[in-house]
């Protein structure tokens, strides 16, 4: 069931397009996710929904009621600050408090419901305190529960955790999971942060310059990227130039970096033509490497990684977990190849020019068009 | 820093205090013991007369005040008009310093800078200005009487009232509380407001709740700052006032430059600093207060 439904929705400021024609429909109870790089309109769209920019055309409803025109005080739903935004003369209870006191509760109701949610934040100890007392994490939490204790329909977070550090962080997305399923509430979370949006989301738009570039769940926006942008923007991705050579009845035939000839399933290979330009992207983590054409040391082997060539490396880094690979190829292409560390003799390294061969199942790439 | 370094370059300062206001200070007190001499200026401190040493401290002066109840009069009539001062500066200087502190980047400079325009001019002439706005043949006096006629009131002079005392003190006073007011509100994060209308308040409470707790430091430091000078002010008493509106400051000039009672003026002047005192260690104690719970972000 939807909760919110944006139709259409158009911004223009100073003569820049924010955001193109926008459609886009949340679900109720979902860990919804709008990610793209500073400038796309993500943030513009969340403080649409909030109410503190009008659309130039379009239309906003929450649970098919049009809200475009109401006023951010009379919407049901709240947002989360990047900078929390708590009230630095009230203490912990009082931000709390603060929503519910606007909606002219009962002094014993409004103890009783922010006690309850102090105790889902784990705040109680600190409920005398000011925000200046607290740490990042705790004034996280306050913001979090002020926002969330009359019991919003939406819940909008704009990047709400990006002055926390990395640890931290990590922590609060466990917690944000946690307290979504608990309240049920809808999240709206805005980020530019991939991890972040893979890690949480049930579902995930992709923004840039005002477009959803794809809208997907996390998985299927990370293996199958729509567009070249979604494909560079999230993650390392090979992305390498491509041409359909032939089109058959569930799969089409591609020509790589004028290297090698590739085909992949696709689901209606009817709509490419043949001759059609565009990219072939794969993950360094789906490419494996061979020392010699025939070694099959490696142990995840399977008979679909039947794509062999030969190239030689360049550079690696090293991850700890994982080991980056940069190969050059005989068409003077270079591809990242991704391997993790994952064997008790880690050590064993593929060295600076060592002539390798690359291994990989076409399937676990897809082709991107071009626009 | 050394210690010694530190003491070494606030000599400067500390000379300049030392001479310019401890100096004044020890003289006052001790004319405030002395006798008003015959002449003007005071008795020396002994004198030889008929084969007697006389020493001449008294403590009259300080009776004589206490027990006169004009003076008292003064006192109070004092810190009332310059608590009025205070009270209709904020009121006016409120909206404007939140108006500007809303204004964008252009619209902000203009705006200050027409605060700060007046202080390029004369007090004097200033104030000079302003009896010639009120003076009784003039528009505005003209425009009240015209209207207390309609309902059948006598007519009145707007100038040499305490009406006309305190508006010109008002007008003289009004950028003290503008502009710390704006530095106030100025920094108040964005954020917060809209975190209040999200919330669910209205533009009122958005104001009474966030916009008003937030900006106390600034009404006390802006209060404190109008206040004071209030206390002392003798010039805009003289010429916008009459006997009925002199204030302490009429009194202690009186005393040095025309009776020439300088004892009494001391004993005037000291009680009047003494309440300075007392109001300042007030104000700072209260802006300590609320420095704890005042917003302290990372």
């Amino acid at each position: 069931m939807n909760i919110l439904e944006i139709k259409n929705v158009s911004k223009i400021y100073n003569d820049n397009l924010i955001l193109d024609n926008i459609s886009l429909n949340i679900l109720k109870g979902e860990f919804f996710t709008l990610l793209g790089p500073s400038g796309c309109g993500k943030t513009t769209l969340l403080r649409m929904i909030a109410g503190f920019t009008t659309p130039d055309s379009g239309k906003i409803f929450l649970e098919g009621k049009d809200i475009t025109n109401l006023q951010p005080e009379e919407r049901p739903l709240h947002t989360i600050f990047q900078t929390y935004a708590l009230f630095p003369h009230m203490t912990v209870f009082g931000n709390i408090a603060f929503p519910l006191k606007m909606a002219k509760w009962s002094k014993e109701k409004i103890k009783i419901q922010v006690e309850e949610l102090l105790d889902d934040v784990k705040l109680t100890k600190y409920k005398n305190r000011f925000p200046s007392e607290l740490s990042g994490g705790q004034k996280q939490r306050v913001a979090i529960a002020r926002s969330l204790v009359n019991r919003p329909k939406l819940l909008l977070l704009d990047e709400p955790l990006s002055a926390l550090d990395a640890r931290l962080r990590e922590h609060m997305h466990m917690e944000l999971v946690k307290l979504q399923e608990e309240t049920g509430v809808t999240f709206v979370y805005v980020t530019h942060d991939q991890s972040e949006a893979l890690a949480l989301s049930s579902r995930m738009a992709v923004l840039n310059l005002g477009i959803i570039e794809q809208l997907d769940h996390p998985v299927i926006v990370y293996s199958k990227p729509k567009t070249y942008f979604v494909a560079d923007f999230l993650g390392k991705c090979n992305i390498l130039k491509a041409k359909i050579i032939d089109i058959l009845d569930n799969s089409i035939v591609l020509f790589v970096g004028n290297l090698i000839e590739i085909e992949i399933n696709v689901e209606e290979p009817n709509i490419y033509k043949k001759g059609q330009v565009g990219w072939y992207a794969i993950r360094p983590e789906k490419i494996k490497l061979r020392r010699i054409k025939n070694d099959d040391t490696m142990s995840t082997e399977s008979d679909n990684d039947k794509y062999i060539n030969s190239g030689t490396v360049v550079s690696y880094f090293y991850y700890g977990h994982s080991t980056l690979y940069e190969i050059l190829l005989k068409n003077n292409a270079k591809i990242q190849v991704m391997l993790f560390n994952n064997k008790s003799e880690d050590l064993k390294f593929f060295k600076d020019n060592s002539e390798v061969y690359i291994a990989f199942n076409p399937n676990s790439g897809n082709f991107i068009e071009e626009i | 820093m050394k210690l010694s370094e530190k003491y070494v370059l606030s000599l400067p300062a500390l000379i300049y205090l030392g001479i310019f206001f401890v100096l004044p200070i020890i003289i006052m007190v001790s004319i405030s013991f002395m006798l008003s001499g015959d002449f003007g200026g005071v008795k020396p401190l002994f004198n030889y007369e008929s084969h007697q040493l006389h020493t001449n401290l008294t403590l009259n002066n300080y009776k004589y005040v206490f027990h006169t109840y004009f003076i008292w009069q003064l006192i109070l009539r004092t810190i009332f008009y310059s608590l009025l001062t205070t009270v209709f500066c904020l009121i006016l200087g409120y909206p404007i310093a939140l108006l500007i502190s809303r204004s964008g980047d252009k619209l902000k400079n203009i705006l200050l800078l027409l605060i700060i325009i007046p202080f390029w001019s004369c007090f004097l002439i200033r104030v000079y200005a302003w009896m010639i706005i009120l003076g009784p043949n003039d528009a505005i006096n003209k425009l009240v009487n015209l209207v207390r006629d309609y309902f059948g009131l006598a007519h009145i002079n707007l100038l040499y009232t305490s009406f006309s005392v305190i508006l010109c003190m008002v007008y003289i006073n009004l950028p003290f509380m503008i502009l710390p007011l704006y530095a106030n509100l100025e920094k108040h994060n964005i954020d917060l407001l809209e975190a209040g209308q999200d919330l669910g308040a209205s533009s009122l409470k958005i104001f009474l709740n966030i916009t008003l707790p937030l900006s106390l430091p600034g009404i006390l430091i802006g209060s404190v700052l109008v206040f004071i000078p209030s206390m002392g002010m003798f010039v805009i008493p003289e010429l916008f006032g009459s006997n009925c509106t002199y204030m302490i400051g009429n009194l202690i000039k009186q005393q040095f430059l025309q009776t020439m009672n300088w004892p009494l003026g001391s004993v005037t002047a000291i009680i009047m600093t003494f309440i300075v005192v007392i109001i300042s260690l007030f104000g700072n104690y209260l802006s300590e207060y609320l420095k704890e719970t005042e917003n302290v972000e990372d």
